[in-house]
C-alpha cells in the first residue's frame, strides 16, 4: 500500500464516489504476523502445501484480516474517518501471496449525521469477488 | 428443528466471559498487518493512539455456543463478521467481553432451508463504557 496520505471532507464526497483502489500486501510473511498477534497461527493460513493437501487453493487470508484491510482503505481514503460498522461476509477465501484487490463505492449519505455508506469489495486476480461488505463511516 | 422454538430457548442470555487488557503492542501489530498508516493505530507515542475499529473481532470466548445447542458444526459455515465501533480501545483498558447468542431466524434460497445464529460478543471496558459489539454469524443447512 501507498503511504501517502489523503485528505477527504464530507463535503468532497458525493453519491457513487468510488474510494481508491488498493492493493493490499497478504504476502506470507504479514499474514503470519497478523497471526501471530490474533492467535490465527492454523495451517490453513500459513502453510500453503498442507492447504493444497486439503483441498484449498493455498493457505488463505483470515477473514478478519480482510476486515482490517477494508478498514485501512477507508483511513487511506479519509485519513479523519471514523469507521462506526463494518459488516463483512466471506464468500470465497483470498489466498495468501497473491494480488487482490479492494475497493469501495459510496451508496448513501446522511447530511445530518455526516455520515456516508460504503460498499466494499475484495476481489482476486480473476476479478471475482471473495469478501464484500458494508461499512458505516463518519466524516 | 424449529427454530422459533430453538431462538425462545437460546437468545439473549450470556454464556461466557473473558477478561483482557490491552497492551499496545498488539495493536501495533494488527494494525500495521492490515496496511494501517495513521499513527494514532500505530504509534504508541500518538497521543490518539487506540486499537484500529474492527480489532475486538479478533477475539473469541472460551467457548463459540452454549453447551448443548444443536448446531452441527460439520454443516456449518461462517456466515460473516459485523463489528460496531463505539468508544476508543487504548493500552491499559482492561476489557470484559460477554457473549450471548442474539438471534435466530431461517431464509429459504435456491439450496433450501438455512438457519442463522447470530453470535454477539459485547465488549466494555473497566468504566462499564460499551466499546465494541461484534456479531459474528454462523450458518446451518436446515433438513
Amino acid at each position: 500500500m501507498s503511504s501517502e496520505i489523503s485528505s477527504v471532507s464530507y463535503a468532497d464526497i458525493s453519491f457513487g464516489d468510488e474510494l481508491p483502489s488498493v492493493e493490499p500486501d497478504v504476502s506470507m510473511p504479514l499474514v503470519r504476523r497478523f497471526g501471530a498477534t490474533t492467535g490465527m497461527t492454523f495451517w490453513r493460513f500459513t502453510d500453503h502445501e498442507r492447504s493444497r493437501e486439503a483441498g484449498l487453493p493455498g493457505a488463505i487470508v483470515p477473514g478478519i484480516m480482510s476486515q482490517g484491510i477494508l478498514v485501512s482503505m477507508i483511513h487511506h481514503w479519509a485519513p479523519r474517518a471514523v469507521v462506526h460498522k463494518i459488516d463483512t461476509i466471506f464468500r470465497a477465501p483470498i489466498v495468501v501471496d497473491s494480488q487482490p484487490v479492494c475497493r469501495g463505492v459510496v451508496t448513501d449519505m446522511n447530511d445530518r449525521e455526516k455520515t456516508v455508506e460504503i460498499d466494499l469489495t475484495i476481489c482476486n486476480e480473476e476479478g471475482e469477488t471473495r469478501v464484500l461488505g458494508t461499512a458505516l463511516v463518519g466524516l | 428443528m424449529d427454530v422459533e422454538e430453538l431462538k425462545v430457548k437460546w437468545t439473549g442470555w450470556s454464556f461466557d466471559e473473558i477478561h483482557f487488557e490491552i497492551e499496545s503492542g498488539p495493536l501495533v501489530e494488527f494494525a500495521e498487518s492490515c496496511g494501517e498508516i495513521l499513527k494514532r493505530y500505530t504509534d504508541p507515542e500518538d497521543p490518539d493512539f487506540q486499537a484500529v475499529p474492527s480489532y475486538t473481532a479478533s477475539f473469541h470466548g472460551h467457548r463459540q455456543l452454549p453447551e448443548g445447542f444443536p448446531m452441527e458444526r460439520e454443516r456449518s459455515f461462517d456466515g460473516g463478521k459485523c463489528v460496531e465501533w463505539k468508544a476508543p480501545i487504548r493500552p491499559g483498558d482492561r476489557i470484559v467481553a460477554r457473549s450471548h447468542i442474539h438471534d435466530i431466524f431461517s431464509k429459504t434460497g435456491r439450496s433450501g432451508g438455512m438457519m442463522f445464529v447470530v453470535h454477539r460478543m459485547e465488549f466494555r471496558n473497566q468504566d462499564e463504557v460499551l466499546v465494541a459489539i461484534v456479531d459474528w454469524k454462523m450458518i446451518q443447512q436446515l433438513g
